[in-house]
């Protein structure tokens, strides 16, 4: 039950995209279509999944005093595997991500849970909320990524969804895209939010 | 490629906010008062000069010649982490009147990935050690300018009678996409 609530909390109650606002640039940047926002959520979830048990695991070990550089050690060496193996199997991905990859180390979520989270936990618990907060992330930059494509490509996936010759709003795919959405999806998960306290 | 034409690149066409999405977070964080906001962009903008000096030498006198360019981003963090470090130390001993303006957001700028992104873009442009201090200073720059802008019309705005679902985050996000737009005409000019 505990490690369900672990899991639970990274996807609503404590969405990193949506309620904390962090790890904001990677969202922005790379949700110019749904495959996009996708890839670049399971990139960071394995990330976070890794660093978080690792981390956990060598709690005892690192000494207080300089537990900020030995995390971003563990963070980084992670982010280089999923660096160098984005780039040998699937490199057309690893073009359009680009600079966003090896940027994952200065994710402040990766660090965020690594010093709140599984400096303090188990290592089963520190995995599972590890994960919890990276399919979070996913499903925030899955539906941000949805939305521009939409709106701007007309298609999701990569399918069409308008007919052909159908006009559709370029600017969505560009950074002002980016920036409008987002906001709007906040405003609409604070309502939300809102709703769900007065109804509680 | 001329030096103007990095500096004027990296100050507004490809401006690192607002067009390439750098520094998000201390842009979103930092931008409630105009003080702050020249604070803190003048002192990333001098930690990115700094830091894209020392990663310079450490990509072409280090990693490559020893072929070790995988490490890159371990060693380009650790690099700033101590830069960062080090410039706090230099500014609390040489002048405590800055170091205490500056104060809190000094330790921030590890995490600002702008910093390591433009360490990073420098190495893939194969820019020459001049190069990429001007890249380094027409950023920061950017940054600052960037910060300033958001910074000025959210202090308007505290006035304005914003629906409450939007106050705060929401509508600082609408303003960077107008702002953002308006940097779109700047398009052309390189």
């Amino acid at each position: 039950m505990r490690l369900f609530k672990d899991f639970v909390r990274g996807l609503w109650a404590e969405n990193p995209t949506f309620r904390l606002l962090i790890g904001l640039c990677p969202t922005l940047a790379v949700t110019t279509s749904a495959i996009n926002g996708m890839s670049m959520g399971l990139a960071t979830a394995f990330v976070l999944l890794c660093s978080s048990a690792l981390i956990s695991l060598l709690k005892n070990v690192i000494p207080g005093k300089v537990r900020i550089p030995a995390y971003i050690i563990v963070i980084a060496t992670f982010v280089t595997i999923v660096d160098l193996v984005m780039n040998a199997y699937m490199p057309d991905l690893h073009q359009v991500l680009g600079l966003f990859i090896p940027l994952i180390v200065v994710n402040c979520i990766v660090l965020g849970r690594a010093e709140a989270f599984a400096s303090k936990n188990g290592v089963v618990s520190s995995a599972v909320d590890g994960l919890g907060m990276g399919l979070g992330f996913t499903w925030a930059l899955t539906l941000l990524g949805s939305i521009r494509e939409i709106l701007g490509a007309g298609s999701i996936f990569g399918v069409a969804l308008l007919p052909e010759g159908t006009t559709t709003l370029g600017i969505m795919a560009l950074p002002p895209g980016a920036f409008i959405t987002l906001g709007v999806l906040i405003a609409v998960m604070n309502m939300i939010a809102a709703r769900q306290k007065k109804t509680s | 490629m001329s030096l103007f034409t990095i500096l004027l690149s990296a100050l507004l066409v490809n401006n690192f906010v607002l067009v390439r999405f750098l520094g998000i977070c201390p842009f979103m964080g930092v931008s409630k008062q105009v003080d702050s906001a020249i604070g803190m962009g003048l002192a990333t903008t001098f930690v990115m000069v700094v830091a894209a000096a020392a990663t310079w030498l450490i990509q072409w006198f280090i990693l490559e010649p020893f072929g070790l360019p995988f490490l890159q981003n371990m060693s380009f963090i650790l690099v700033i982490a101590s830069m960062v470090q080090l410039v706090e130390m230099f500014l609390h001993k040489t002048s405590p009147g800055l170091y205490r303006a500056m104060g809190i957001f000094l330790p921030l700028i590890t995490t600002n990935c702008a910093i390591l992104g433009l360490a990073i873009m420098a190495v893939q442009n194969s820019y020459t050690f001049i190069e990429t201090v001007i890249f380094a200073l027409g950023g920061g720059l950017g940054f600052t300018l960037a910060l300033i802008l958001l910074a000025g019309i959210r202090e308007e705005l505290q006035f304005a009678d914003i629906p409450k679902p939007l106050r705060g985050a929401g509508i600082a996000f609408i303003l960077a996409g107008l702002l953002s737009l308006a940097f779109g005409g700047f398009a052309g000019l390189v």
